[in-house]
């Protein structure tokens, strides 16, 4: 039986932080394999004075594992419907929202105006309904997709192994499912009703997206909410497990910052920029082969500036409404987005500081229903 | 001159296409190095498009074109991968990769030798990439691979001959040629190999992420060469020690 990830107390996470030192983060930008102490270390305000240190460090463990490449990836929002009650989120079910749920036809109408634009690595989003939007119509999607793009990742409801193994087989290549907060005290609080309430069940969620044979899979917190480095430990943490019990799994971690939302909700604990940087190195240093994405939440010039520095992939063009790429907007945004330039705009800006901007690194061949073994 | 599968090489340095910061930077750097066979992922490039950004640069009548199947977790994936890339005019040459672990890309043995097998009987010629084992690599010479390519280092990490024991024997024991794969960073890691006797050495990652990978390719190149004639010229042996002035001494016993 799978063993399941449990998180050591989180409100012992911050002291264990707060007691790094100087000598701590000297000994960690020093070290090249980092144990879960030396992250402590980075994510600490001793570390941030080392901030230039660590960013060059970052840059030079990325540039050697991943070279001059940032992989391009566009959000398809197929559904603004949610069942669940989350104070942070645009989609939760008690705000009045123009909600719409794409038809199978529509979506392949947004795939193919994102192909155009050169689009291959695709990733499908929808708010948590699953009568609307279940495993069946996201199967039929996959299977309607999947050999016109190099992959397709999917940030939806969590599901069972064998929802995931189903659409594995059907072709779809990885799973990003975040926690949004792994402090389960803060995590009740701001999750009110619906499934998503369940912090353990989504907890688990990446383990089983992993047992059922996906390629990757993401996670995240979003921050704003919790203690960012804590957030930060904890996703150390909860990598490390990963990377232990799936080692045939890509891993991948996103940054989302909270962003302007109906609902009106504010930061709970302001993140600034130079916090997220210090987050996404400290973290490049503890792991140097994951996929770090930095989305379009982030403005252009601060994406341009990190360019290298640690993260892997950048979303591009993006539109976070159902149906907002290839029909007039007739339904509301789950936030709104910062960095607003065109995929050829952001692919343009990559190749002007020195980099290639990849849209295809992967290829639809490598998966079918026989391909799966675990 | 390196032969492999009857096609001749005179360069002893084949490159690659990843992590380079720009396709027209790719294709100058693979100019530079002198290579004539280049490896390209497969899952990196369309066949089928004609603007492929990759495609599009590698001239296909200078550079021999060596697809892989980086990214294969398993031997059906590499297989149906080949069978896909030769169906797209791709050839019937593969550099066979299958690396289940996506964090350190080591070859997994026991699948490189089942779909090398496979991939032979199917008529392909198979330069499996494998970790630096003796006795894998004539396993695979068995099942009839063209040529193996152990590594030096992980891929990526620009260690250098850390294999280098294990490639010793490698060399002494095969009959197909040897290319030493992954993990040489420097002009010189790529010498030391050429003089230990491999027949070839691939390098991507030290060219593709150098500060002028231009110039890196280049360098490479010589390396490779002075690596080759060191060999062919027939290296004097090592020693711990000073040689004894007069080769007689302690042997005045010998009548």
């Amino acid at each position: 039986m799978m063993n399941t990830f449990s998180l050591p107390d989180f409100a012992a996470l911050a002291p264990l932080i707060a007691s790094r030192g100087q000598a701590d983060v000297l000994r960690a930008l020093r070290v090249s394999d980092l144990s879960i102490d030396d992250l402590a270390a980075l994510l600490s305000p001793a570390a941030d004075e080392f901030l230039p240190a660590m960013a060059s460090r970052s840059q030079s463990i990325t540039q050697q594992r991943f070279g001059r490449v940032i992989q391009i990836y566009a959000p398809l929002y197929l559904s603004n419907y949610c069942t669940n009650s989350c104070l942070y989120c645009g989609f939760s079910a008690e705000n009045k929202i123009r909600r719409r749920c794409l038809t199978l036809d529509e979506v392949e109408d947004e795939a193919n105006t994102l192909k155009t634009r050169g689009v291959n690595h695709l990733l499908l989003v929808s708010g948590e309904a699953p009568k609307m939007m279940g495993v069946d119509f996201i199967e039929q999607v996959a299977l309607r997709l999947k050999d016109r793009f190099a992959s397709l990742s999917i940030e939806v409801q969590p599901m069972t192994e064998a929802e995931y193994a189903r659409l594995f087989a059907a072709g779809i290549t990885s799973v990003a499912v975040y926690q949004e907060t792994y402090d389960p005290a803060l995590y009740q609080r701001l999750h009110l009703s619906g499934r998503k309430a369940d912090y353990g069940y989504r907890l688990a969620t990446p383990a089983r997206a992993a047992a059922a044979g996906m390629r990757e899979v993401g996670i995240g917190a979003l921050l704003g909410l919790g203690d960012w480095r804590s957030e930060g430990l904890a996703l150390g943490l909860h990598l490390a497990w990963l990377r232990k019990q799936f080692w045939r799994t890509g891993l991948t971690v996103s940054f989302p910052r909270i962003r302007p939302a109906e609902g009106g909700f504010q930061a709970l604990t302001p993140v600034s920029e130079r916090n997220l940087s210090q987050l996404i190195f400290a973290l490049r240093l503890f792991d140097h082969n994951v996929g770090l994405l930095l989305s379009t939440r982030e403005e252009a010039r601060y994406r341009n500036g990190m360019l290298g520095l640690g993260p892997t992939r950048y979303s591009a063009g993006s539109c976070t409404a159902p149906g907002g790429y290839a029909h007039d907007e007739d339904s509301d945004e789950q936030f709104a987005v910062d960095d607003q330039r065109t995929i050829a705009e952001v692919c343009e800006a990559i190749h002007g500081q020195g980099f290639d901007p990849v849209r295809k690194d992967w290829d639809s061949c490598f998966q079918d229903s026989s391909s799966h073994s675990s | 001159m390196l032969s492999i599968a009857g096609k001749t090489f005179s360069s002893r340095l084949f490159t690659g296409t990843g992590k380079f910061a720009s396709s027209s930077v790719m294709q100058q750097a693979l100019i530079a190095s002198g290579s004539e066979m280049v490896t390209v992922a497969l899952r990196r490039i369309d066949l089928n498009d004609p603007e492929d950004d990759i495609m599009q640069v590698l001239d296909r009548t200078k550079f021999f074109f060596l697809p892989n199947t980086a990214g294969a977790r398993n031997a059906s994936e590499a297989v149906r991968l080949a069978r896909l890339s030769r169906a797209s005019g791709g050839g019937n040459w593969v550099k066979l990769e299958v690396t289940p672990d996506p964090r350190t890309l080591l070859p997994d043995p026991v699948d490189t030798l089942l779909a090398a097998d496979e991939l032979v009987k199917d008529g392909f010629v198979v330069l499996p990439y494998i970790n630096a084992d003796p006795i894998l690599a004539l396993r695979l010479q068995e099942v009839g691979v063209a040529a193996v390519m152990p590594l030096a280092a992980p891929i990526g990490t620009n260690r250098g001959l850390i294999t280098r024991y294990q490639i010793e024997i490698i060399i002494a024991q095969a009959q197909v040629p040897v290319v030493v794969d992954a993990g040489l960073g420097a002009p010189s890691h790529a010498a030391e190999a050429m003089e230990m006797g491999a027949d070839a050495v691939l390098v991507n990652t030290a060219i593709a992420v150098a500060g002028d990978p231009v110039r890196m390719a280049a360098a490479f190149r010589l390396g490779v060469i002075a690596g080759r004639e060191a060999f062919k010229a027939g290296l004097g042996a090592a020693s711990d020690e000073a040689s004894a002035s007069s080769p007689q001494a302690g042997l005045d016993f010998i009548r």
